[in-house]
């Protein structure tokens, strides 16, 4: 009863270019992947998650901190961001559909555009970090507002004085969107990879898992954002 | 299942081994192959061991006398630290999965190679950077905070820079263990080999994959825990520092989130290689497949829920000591239904005493009663008086050193001729095999008597009262050194003496042992067609030489 090896029903034909040597087939490689990234995106998760829970023990610890701090923070800016990343998703959908159809321009063309808005919401950001960090708003110990940026709160709290753990808030806020800003800078480097690759025709119907991972990724930068803007910039 | 397999017979010239595919340090520090890749861990793995159990021996000299006064109190604080830390983080954490496993898992799997191997590759320079960080801990003076890193303590100035070097490293070897999890994953769900089902798997493979989950549910926690402690330190950002309205007792949850399930990573592995070697040196199918396999899924699951029980004299509420104490408890079922399964894999079977058998035999006596310990301290009326004694101190040992180091000696023995090649000296084997049960327990047994009459842990100095159980306890460390020793010289002589090793040295039925020792660079010569992995029907002893081989079944007598 000794079988043939399965190796030799397998016709020779040509092996494609982006096909590694423990893979049958293209299909199997990709889906091999996706599964990957999904692995590694869980991992991900887990790893926001734990800065997530920090914030919810913060915020139940200190809770009239946080209710006092977010009003440093301008919504106009956060949401400018939302609609910016939500955006960029969009186009890394956009882009994998391109390239799944063969459609070269319209892969560059998706693909500029995901890196160019990735790095409107990078120049928003660099706004709101230096504006507060020029007057004074740092984090832990360094945290000490300047009378400028104080007069831009509300009325209300500009006749309480500033609470002494101001920078704890700001700790939180800048490691959570520190890290995450980490991200989309990550993120904006593998952009420029993809697009030069898609600039030397390597996708198409056939090969297109690493667009397609990319942007899997991409979408979880874009989800954790549209956690962070919440919690930071609109519940008081 | 398919019924029958093909022996393994030589087709045409032998193809070139993996050892000799490619030479030069380039082809060995930038392989892609998962099989050198699993060999130059278990290179830096060992000296790890080597470096931790030399900070053990130091410890246990200072501690022959109840004053100390080998090294200053200060050093001994230092070296408890780095030997805790380097011998969880860069040897017992990724020693079997990362070194074992690597080599292992796809020629388990009748695969090419793991799912990515650049993945892998990367993984194993984190992992030697992580290495590097750890000893740079050493030159700058060490940390004195004990592995746990707690704050307030470790995060207050005076701890200097070797407290940001140690986080970093954690950090970074954190990175390495979530991408190996990540791929041995994707490996085992989509690289088997034709025809292999899930329950075609080598009980190895379900216990890696049980890892891999907790790998990468729980290892980013502890990441972003060392990142937010190196951020605190370095900025004074009082995260963790009370003074500054900062939550210690969160540090604690944050790191057994990650700590407790990394037991696990350590003990699973161990369980798969037991469940490998039992199996074959009883010539016995596996007792009970599927339940062991389960029960790695299980205890990989249950292991989420009970950090707390790190924690029961922490401060934190009595109704979340009561919860925790009693999902502890839940974990003995799983582990107790593996324990039974061995068992009555070895009932009635013809148990052959080569050197792995003999620490998987190790394995089951320090196993039991390192399980049988931690129920006093999962139960939380008992834990909290014994909380900070030796108590502690042998129970994980047991477990953690003891099961694993025993495991991982079988598994290294086991897959030695594989890996090398060559067979090792069994006499010299068995002899170590025995010198390392017999101070493993000479060291950590009188550990028990001490925490129960009340020797506190962590302490450079300790009552005379203690000075018989301490006296045993180093005596014993130093047997087990030299039994670890002569086990390690035993394996390096096999390299230069060693008998050749056939494809199938052990009559084992899994796909690894299909192809030559040491495998080609491709693994297979064919693509492999998976019998049960416990099926040993038609295997035969042919000689010393050639090793067994699968008769066809209507071939056979």
């Amino acid at each position: 009863m000794t079988a043939p090896a399965l190796d030799r029903a397998v016709p020779a034909a040509p092996r494609p270019r982006f096909l590694a040597g423990h893979f049958e087939d293209l299909g199997a490689q990709t889906e091999t992947a996706q599964l990957g990234i999904w692995l590694f995106l869980g991992s991900e998760i887990l790893f926001f998650g734990g800065l997530f829970t920090a914030y919810g023990v913060y915020r139940a610890n200190h809770l009239e901190l946080f209710r006092y701090a977010h009003h440093f923070l301008d919504w106009r800016l956060g949401a400018l961001n939302t609609v910016v990343l939500i955006g960029s998703s969009l186009s890394a959908a956009w882009s994998v559909r391109c390239a799944q159809l063969g459609q070269r321009r319209g892969l560059r063309a998706t693909l500029l555009v995901t890196l160019l808005l990735a790095a409107a919401f990078m120049a928003v950001k660099y706004l709101e970090y230096s504006h507060k960090l020029h007057h004074g708003v740092g984090w832990g110990a360094s945290c000490h507002p300047d009378a400028e940026i104080l007069g831009e709160l509300p009325a209300a709290l500009r006749a309480v004085p500033v609470p002494a753990r101001l920078g704890t808030f700001f700790a939180v806020y800048y490691l959570m969107t520190g890290l995450h800003g980490i991200h989309v800078l990550a993120g904006m480097g593998l952009y420029l990879w993809l697009l030069a690759r898609a600039r030397r025709g390597d996708f198409g119907p056939e090969y297109w898992a690493p667009v397609d991972t990319v942007a899997l990724y991409w979408h979880l930068v874009d989800m954790i954002w549209i956690f962070l803007f919440p919690l930071f910039y609109l519940i008081g | 299942m398919i019924p029958a397999a093909r022996a393994a017979e030589p087709a045409g010239a032998p193809a070139e081994s993996y050892l000799a595919h490619g030479r030069g340090p380039r082809a060995w520090l930038l392989t892609l192959d998962h099989k050198r890749i699993g060999v130059m861990y278990l290179v830096v793995i060992t000296l790890a061991l080597l470096l931790g159990g030399v900070f053990a021996l130091v410890l246990r000299l200072n501690l022959w006398r109840p004053g100390g006064g080998l090294v200053s109190n200060d050093t001994y604080n230092k070296l408890f630290t780095l030997h805790g830390a380097v011998m969880i983080f860069l040897f017992v954490i990724p020693g079997i999965p990362a070194a074992l496993g690597n080599f292992v898992l796809p020629l388990q799997l009748g695969a090419k190679d793991v799912a990515f191997p650049r993945v892998n590759l990367l993984s194993f320079w984190l992992y030697a950077i992580g290495a590097t960080l750890f000893v740079a801990v050493l030159a700058v003076g060490g940390v004195d905070t004990g592995w746990t890193l707690y704050p307030p303590y470790s995060l207050e100035d005076a701890r200097g820079l070797g407290i940001l070097l140690a986080l970093a490293a954690v950090f970074v070897a954190g990175f390495s263990s979530i991408l190996t999890g990540v791929n041995f994953i994707a490996s085992i769900h989509r690289l088997r080999a034709p025809g292999m089902g899930w329950f075609d798997l080598p009980l190895f493979l379900w216990a890696l994959y049980a890892t891999g989950v907790i790998q990468i549910i729980a290892t980013p926690v502890l990441g972003i825990t060392a990142a937010m402690g190196f951020m605190d330190r370095l900025f004074h950002l009082g995260l963790f520092m009370p003074e500054y309205g900062g939550d210690p007792v969160l540090f604690q949850h944050f790191f057994w989130f990650y700590s407790h399930p990394a037991v696990y990573i350590m003990i699973l592995p161990a369980m798969g290689i037991v469940s490998e070697v039992v199996s074959v040196f009883s010539r016995k199918p596996i007792f009970g497949y599927r339940y062991i396999a389960m029960s790695s899924i299980a205890i990989a699951v249950i292991g989420f829920f009970v950090w707390g029980h790190h924690m029961f004299v922490s401060g934190q509420s009595r109704w979340t000591n009561l919860v925790f104490s009693f999902l502890t408890l839940l974990v003995a079922i799983p582990s107790a239904i593996k324990t039974f399964n061995w068992l009555a894999t070895m009932y009635k079977g013809a148990i052959d005493l080569r050197t792995p058998m003999v620490y998987v035999l190790s394995f089951f006596a320090i196993f039991g009663v390192g399980g049988l310990t931690g129920l006093f301290l999962g139960a939380l009326a008992t834990d909290v008086p014994l909380h900070d004694t030796y108590f502690v101190v042998a129970h994980f040992h047991f477990v953690m050193v003891g099961a694993v180091l025993t495991a991982f000696l079988a598994g290294l023995h086991y897959w030695w001729p594989k890996m090398t090649g060559r067979m090792y000296g069994e006499g010299m084997a068995r002899l170590a095999a025995a010198l390392v049960f017999v101070g493993f327990n000479v060291t950590f047994v009188p550990q028990f008597f001490a925490g129960v009459a009340g020797m506190p842990r962590r302490y450079a100095t300790y009552a005379p009262a203690f000075l018989g159980w301490n006296r045993a306890s180093t005596v014993g460390a130093f047997v087990l050194a030299l039994g670890m020793g002569l086990a390690l010289g035993g394996l390096l002589a096999s390299l230069r003496s060693g008998r050749r090793a056939p494809a199938n040295p052990w009559g084992a039925a899994s796909l690894e042992w299909t192809t030559p020792s040491p495998p080609p660079h491709e693994n297979f010569e064919a693509t492999p067609r998976p019998t049960g992995p416990y099926d040993f029907t038609g295997l035969r002893r042919v000689s010393d030489e050639a090793g067994w081989i699968r008769v066809p079944a209507e071939a056979a007598p």
